[in-house]
């Protein structure tokens, strides 16, 4: 499975990442656009956060073991098994939250405006996510990971 | 004699615990006869969403969990608007009330909990309603309208649901509370204030600190509830009055037999009962609370879903695979009343002299956070307005992660997952079956 992976020692904070995600996310996929014309305006699914000698991009991990698909009230968040994502159907969400506070991340951002959520989907019309695209200092990187094995560790615990 | 049926897993109940405990079956047993029985109608919905089905935001249909044919993909038999009425567990069979007996190698008690009677005279008046099925809005959806008055009895969770979906359909609410606060039980008085506020700016009206000693009647029809009298005796004309004074766990059916029961049926780490291959989770059952340190009934959804996940497995398991274990849940509230956004968990209101330390925000324009401290470890948290990172701290919490040397940090306006050490993010990454994220990733 595809994972973006993080370098924290290389992230400047410049938050290129979230504005490539918005673009990205947003409907007319246009810069201009997304940012000044588009309401409600689209979020960032990646969230540049300060540590306490830089910076982390916090988005959605795709765990193995996601909490948020278990505190989903109404089936809009599953675990696809082949890709080992975590799915998000917006029809299904009505934006009540438990998958917020139940996210040991903080990844999922509530949309307020739309009764919803949003949270990284891998950008699946790309080859390469809009936010590591976006890097221009590779603080973002695309990179395969040994998922199966961390389920198989994760069965008893 | 009824009709005799036999299966592998018997599931009682049909809605978070015993769905997901199906899914868990499935994953290991993939052929194994499953049999659901409800005294619900409907097939598995999301409970919560009943108040969405009230307010008109969503049908019945759009309340179903599972999607079409979840029943047939899984090879799952359903018995429903059936209720089982006798337990045997020497026989290993229920009773069910159209006389069927059912036979069972493995039991799940899924049964959820049902609303609690207060001792009110006139409470069985028709026009009085209660708010925890499905049946439960598709009646209060045929009563109410635009022109109706409602009284709500108790400001908790069901209370201030239904009042909000009564609201958006027009009705004139008035939400009665014995408590000095609404949602006492999920929030301080600090953050009860806030969505109170929320409540009378969309015309709720809140009495506090009163009960409803009688439900009368109408001149006219005096079996129908026309109104209440509180205890200082003023009264309250209304057409309708849901009574929502909370729920308690549905163990009728467990009554007289061996299963140990206290405050809900008594279950072990992995969900089994005091009788080898019976199990029970959910609302029904007594699980361990990590932040009070004792067991006791926690009906939240995310709860019933894990436990289900865990007595599923564990049913199914063959002698050689390994059982899985339940770590413990505590309360977890996430609201959205009127798109203000608050979420809590765990104790919020300790007890003075106790041990605990308070943390906590100033309120400044609709935000405020709260986090409760015991010994370093994290036991109770609230966030309202930006609630983004209020997983982080139930994830510190989950983890009894010693929080001594980043305490500070916890209630800060931009705390984050960014601004936890690296030990305390690699505890939680490892929860998460996640190898690395951060610092040495990617190198």
């Amino acid at each position: 499975m595809k994972r973006i992976r993080v370098n924290e020692d290389v992230c400047i904070g410049c938050r290129l990442c979230e504005i490539s995600c918005v673009v990205e996310h947003s409907l007319s996929r246009d810069i201009l656009k997304a940012f000044k014309s588009e309401s409600p305006p689209s979020l960032s699914r990646i969230s540049v956060r300060q540590a306490k000698d830089g910076f982390l991009p916090v988005r959605c991990l795709h765990c193995p073991e996601p909490a948020c698909v278990d505190a989903c009230l109404t089936g809009a968040l599953s675990r696809d098994p082949s890709s080992g994502l975590v799915l998000y159907d917006a029809t299904r969400c009505v934006g009540c939250w438990t998958c917020v506070i139940a996210c040991p991340f903080g990844a999922i951002t509530p949309d307020a405006a739309r009764q919803s959520i949003a949270k990284c989907d891998m950008c699946p019309d790309l080859d390469v996510p809009a936010c590591v695209a976006g890097c221009s200092n590779r603080a973002l990187t695309l990179e395969e990971a040994a998922v199966e094995a961390a389920i198989l560790e994760s069965v008893e615990r | 004699m009824g009709r005799q049926v036999s299966t592998r897993y018997l599931l009682i109940g049909n809605s978070a615990g015993a769905i997901a405990a199906a899914e868990a079956i499935r994953e290991l047993d993939t052929a194994g006869p499953i049999t659901i029985i409800s005294d619900e109608r409907h097939p598995a919905y999301s409970r919560p969403l009943i108040s969405d089905y009230l307010a008109g935001h969503r049908s019945i249909k759009q309340t179903f969990l599972g999607g079409p044919g979840f029943y047939s993909k899984n090879g799952i038999e359903t018995v429903l608007g059936t209720k089982a009425t006798r337990l045997d567990i020497e026989g290993r069979a229920v009773e069910l009330d159209d006389g069927t007996a059912l036979r069972w190698e493995k039991l799940l008690l899924a049964t959820g909990g049902s609303p609690i009677r207060p001792d009110v005279a006139g409470i069985s008046r028709s026009g009085v309603f209660t708010f925890t099925t499905l049946d439960d809005a598709v009646a209060l959806r045929r009563e109410i309208d635009a022109a109706s008055r409602v009284v709500v009895i108790g400001g908790g969770l069901i209370g201030v649901s239904v009042s909000q979906a009564l609201v958006s359909i027009g009705a004139k609410v008035i939400i009665v509370e014995l408590m000095d606060r609404i949602l006492s039980a999920a929030l301080d008085s600090q953050a009860s204030a806030m969505v109170e506020a929320r409540l009378r700016e969309a015309g709720v009206k809140v009495i506090t600190g009163r009960s409803v000693e009688q439900i009368i009647g109408a001149r006219e029809n005096g079996r129908r509830a026309a109104g209440v009298v509180l205890d200082d005796g003023r009264e309250i004309a209304c057409q309708a009055v849901v009574s929502a004074v909370g729920v308690s766990p549905r163990t009728d059916l467990v009554s007289g037999t061996a299963i140990k029961t206290r405050r809900g049926i008594v279950v072990d780490s992995h969900m089994m009962t005091s009788c080898p291959d019976v199990y029970a989770c959910g609302d029904v059952a007594e699980v361990y609370d990590f932040a009070r340190g004792e067991t006791r009934p926690n009906p939240i959804w995310p709860n019933a879903v894990m436990g289900g996940r865990i007595a599923g497995h564990n049913m199914a398991r063959a002698p050689g695979l390994p059982a899985r274990a339940y770590e413990g849940s505590t309360n977890l509230n996430a609201f959205n009343y009127f798109g203000m956004a608050i979420v809590s968990a765990g104790i919020v209101e300790p007890p003075k002299n106790g041990g605990y330390r308070v943390l906590r925000s100033q309120t400044s324009g609709g935000r405020y956070r709260r986090v409760v401290l015991k010994d370093g470890r994290v036991v109770g948290a609230i966030f309202a307005g930006d609630i983004q990172s209020a997983g982080v701290v139930y994830g510190l919490m989950r983890a009894a992660i010693d929080t001594h040397r980043f305490e500070k940090a916890l209630a800060a306006e931009d705390f984050s997952f960014a601004s936890l050490p690296p030990h305390a993010r690699q505890r939680l990454l490892d929860r998460a079956g996640i190898e690395e994220d951060g610092r040495n990733a990617g190198r």
